[in-house]
C-alpha cells in the first residue's frame, strides 16, 4: 500500500493548478456574479487534455487513471468549482457511458471528439417528477421504423445548451418501470430538440444549467446506447463513476476555502494577535485539514478501484457523501473565520459557501448516497 | 534544426528561504524549472514546430532534477541529458560552464538556448561562459528570435531600448521575459514524457577529472526583516501630511 502520488500525478497537479490559477482564478468572481459560462476556458481545458483524462488513447483520450482525473477536477474546483463541474459532467456523465456501453461506431463518432475536447457533452436523466427515483421518467421513446422518436423534457442539465452531445434516458415501456428505460445519444441541432429554462442558481453559477425539451425528436436507431431496457442500469453505473467527479469537486471546494481561511487568519489581527494565534481558530483549521485529508483518501480509494475496473459503487458513494459534507462544513467555518468580510463578495469564501451546497444534492443527494451504502452493507 | 536547452532547477519563486548550518536549506521546498529557462524551452519548441529537428534538454543536478527535465519533456521536448555527479556539489559557475560545454559538445546542435538569469543565485554567468568555452557567439536577454538559413536575427534588450543583431549559427542565446508565453505541459504530454529518453551521465563520462570549484561560499545571510510600518493617527489631514513629508525626508530619506 502506497499513499504517495506518482511523479506523473504531481506533474498533472502542478499543471492544472498553474493553469487554473493563471487562467480561471481572476474571472471566477465576475463569471459567478454574471452567471457567465466561459467557452474560452472550456476550449483551453480541451487543449490541455483535461476533457478526456481517463479515456483510452485510441479514442482520443489521455489514457490516465482515475486519480489523475480526481486531481484534475479537484484543482479546477479549488479555484472555480463551476469549471470543475463542467469538466466532470462532460467526462463522467457523457463521455464515460459512451466509453462503457457504446458500440465501436458510437465510440468513433462520439467518444473521440468528446475525449479530445472538440465537442462538449452533457447527460439528461433528471425530470420534474424523476429525481432520486428515476422510475418516474416521463420522457418517452418509441421505435418507428429505423428511428426512435423522443418526446418529453429533462431539467437541471449541467452543460445544457453549450454541449454538442447528450446522453439521455427515456421510458419505452411504462409497465416495466425502471426496466423499460433506455439510453440514447442525442446531438444538438436535431430537429425538435430545444432548450428551455436556464436555471438561476445559488452556486456554481458560471456552469450552465438548462432544461432540455424534446418534441418529436427523431434519432437514428444506431443512437440507442446499450440495449433497450438497459437505460436505468446505464444511468446508475454512470453515476457510480460520476460521483468520483463530484467528490473531487467537493474536495477542491474545501481545499480552496481552507487555504483562504489559513491566509486570512494569518493576516487579520484582533486584540493584538493574528486570528491564527488564537486556539479557537487553530482548532477550526485543524478540523478542516483533518476532514479534507480523510475525504481525499476516500476519494483516492474509489479512484483506485475505478482504475482497476473493480466494483466502485459503495466507495464512490462514500467518497462523494463524505467529501460533500466536508466541503459544507469547511466552507461554513471558512466564512466564520472571515467574520463579516466572509459574508461579502469581497472574499472568495462567500462564493465557495454557495458553491458547496450543490455537492450534497446533485448526482445523488447525501440521502441517496446513504441508501447506496446501506444497500451494499446490508446485502448479505 | 537541433536545439539544446540548458535548464536549471530552482526553488519555487514563492519558496521561503531558510538557512541552516551556514547553508541554504532546501527541505520541503518546491523545485521548479527556472522561469527564464521556461522561455528558452518554449522558444525551442516553437522553432522545432517551424523547422523540424529535435529539442534536447541538458541539465546539471542531483536526483531531483529529473522532475524538471521531465516537465520540459511533457511540454514537448524530445529527450534529456542530466549530468549527475556528487563531485559537482558546490560547483561554481566556471566549473558548471565547463561541464555544460562538454555535455553540449557531445550533441549535434545548431542552437543553444537558456534563460538570461537563474532566479536562485542570479549570477547570469553560466550560459555566457558556456558559449565562450564552446567558442560560439552568444547574445543575452533576447526578446525576439528569427532564423533564416544559418543566420539568426535576434532582438535584445539594451539600456533604454532594443538592438537587432544578426548572428551566424551555431550560437547561444539567453531568453528575457517577453520572448514568449511558455505553454503548459498537457495531460497527454505528461503521459508521454515518462517514455522519452533521459540519459544520466557522470563527469567521467564527459572526460572531466577536475571539478574543483575556484570559488566557495563560506557564508550566506538573509536580508534583515522589514520593519513594521508607521501609521500617523489622531491628526488633522494637513498636520498628518506635514508629518509624513518630514518623516519621508528625515527618516526614510526618500524625498
Amino acid at each position: 500500500m502506497d499513499f504517495q502520488l506518482t511523479e506523473d500525478h504531481l506533474m498533472m497537479k502542478k499543471m492544472v493548478r498553474d493553469f487554473a490559477e493563471a487562467e480561471a482564478a481572476e474571472g471566477a468572481e465576475h463569471r459567478d456574479e454574471h452567471e457567465e459560462f466561459s467557452m474560452d476556458l472550456w476550449k483551453k481545458c480541451g487543449e490541455l487534455g483535461l476533457a478526456g483524462v481517463t479515456f483510452p488513447e485510441e479514442y482520443g483520450g489521455v489514457g490516465a487513471d482515475y486519480v489523475s482525473y480526481a486531481i484534475t477536477i479537484e484543482e479546477l474546483s479549488r479555484v472555480d468549482p463551476s469549471l470543475g463541474v463542467t469538466i466532470s459532467a462532460h467526462s463522467s456523465l457523457c463521455a464515460n457511458p459512451i466509453n462503457l456501453f457504446g458500440t465501436e461506431e458510437q465510440k468513433q463518432k462520439y467518444l473521440v471528439p468528446l475525449a479530445t475536447g472538440e465537442k462538449m457533452g452533457a447527460f439528461g436523466l433528471t425530470e420534474s417528477m424523476a429525481g432520486t427515483d428515476a422510475s418516474g421518467t416521463k420522457t418517452t421513446a418509441v421505435l418507428e421504423g429505423d428511428e426512435y422518436v423522443i418526446n418529453g423534457s429533462k431539467i437541471f442539465i449541467t452543460n445544457g445548451y453549450y454541449a454538442d452531445i447528450y446522453v439521455i434516458t427515456a421510458q419505452m415501456d411504462k409497465s416495466k418501470g425502471n426496466k423499460g428505460i433506455a439510453a440514447f445519444i442525442l446531438e444538438k441541432g436535431t430537429p425538435g430538440f430545444t432548450f428551455g429554462k436556464k436555471e438561476k442558481k445559488m452556486g456554481i453559477r458560471s456552469s450552465a444549467t438548462y432544461e432540455l425539451v424534446f418534441e418529436n425528436v427523431r434519432i437514428p436507431k444506431e443512437n440507442l446506447l446499450g440495449q433497450e431496457g438497459q437505460g436505468f442500469k446505464i444511468a446508475m453505473q454512470t453515476l457510480d463513476y460520476g460521483r468520483i467527479g463530484i467528490a473531487a469537486q467537493a474536495v477542491g471546494i474545501a481545499q480552496g476555502a481552507y487555504e483562504q481561511a489559513i491566509k486570512y487568519s494569518k493576516e487579520r489581527s484582533q486584540f493584538g494577535k493574528t486570528l491564527s494565534e488564537f486556539q479557537v481558530t487553530q482548532f477550526k483549521l485543524a478540523d478542516m485539514a483533518l476532514n479534507i485529508e480523510a475525504a481525499r483518501l476516500l476519494l483516492y480509494q474509489a479512484c483506485c478501484l475505478a482504475s482497476e475496473h473493480k466494483p466502485v459503487s459503495m466507495y464512490s458513494a462514500m467518497a462523494k457523501l463524505f467529501a460533500a459534507e466536508t466541503a459544507n462544513k469547511v466552507v461554513t467555518q471558512a466564512v466564520q473565520i472571515h467574520g463579516g468580510y466572509g459574508y461579502t463578495r469581497e472574499y472568495p469564501v462567500e462564493r465557495f459557501m454557495r458553491d458547496a451546497k450543490i455537492t450534497e444534492i446533485y448526482e445523488g443527494t447525501s440521502e441517496a448516497q446513504r441508501m447506496v451504502i446501506a444497500a451494499h452493507i446490508l446485502r448479505d | 534544426m537541433n536545439i539544446l536547452v540548458s535548464l536549471k532547477q530552482t526553488f519555487d519563486t514563492e519558496a521561503k528561504i531558510a538557512i541552516s548550518g551556514g547553508k541554504i536549506d532546501a527541505t520541503g521546498v518546491n523545485l521548479v524549472i527556472n522561469p527564464y529557462d521556461e522561455f528558452a524551452v518554449e522558444e525551442a519548441l516553437k522553432l522545432r514546430e517551424k523547422f523540424g529537428g529535435e529539442v534536447t534538454i541538458i541539465s546539471i543536478g542531483g536526483d531531483k532534477v529529473e522532475t524538471s527535465v521531465r516537465t520540459a519533456l511533457a511540454m514537448g521536448a524530445d529527450k534529456g541529458v542530466i549530468v549527475n555527479d556528487p563531485a559537482l556539489e558546490g560547483a561554481d559557475e566556471c566549473v558548471i560552464a565547463e561541464v555544460l560545454a562538454k555535455a553540449i559538445a557531445q550533441q549535434p546542435y545548431d542552437l543553444v538556448l537558456s534563460g538570461r538569469i537563474a532566479v536562485d543565485d542570479g549570477s547570469s554567468q553560466v550560459a555566457v561562459r558556456t558559449a565562450d568555452v564552446l567558442n560560439i557567439p552568444s547574445v543575452s536577454s533576447i526578446l525576439k528570435l528569427e532564423i533564416e538559413g544559418d543566420v539568426a536575427t535576434v532582438t535584445r534588450e539594451i539600456d533604454g531600448g532594443t538592438e537587432e543583431l544578426e548572428v551566424k549559427m551555431p550560437a547561444l542565446f539567453t531568453a528575457q521575459k517577453g520572448l514568449n508565453e511558455p505553454r503548459y505541459p498537457t495531460m497527454p504530454g505528461i503521459m508521454k514524457a515518462k517514455k522519452k529518453e533521459v540519459k544520466t551521465v557522470t563527469l567521467a563520462d564527459l572526460g572531466i577529472s577536475d571539478a574543483a570549484p575556484k570559488m566557495n561560499a563560506p557564508k550566506y545571510s538573509l536580508p534583515s526583516p522589514r520593519k513594521a510600518g508607521t501609521i500617523l493617527s489622531g491628526m488633522e489631514a494637513p498636520d498628518a501630511a506635514r508629518e509624513l513629508a518630514k518623516l519621508l525626508h528625515e527618516e526614510a530619506k526618500v524625498i
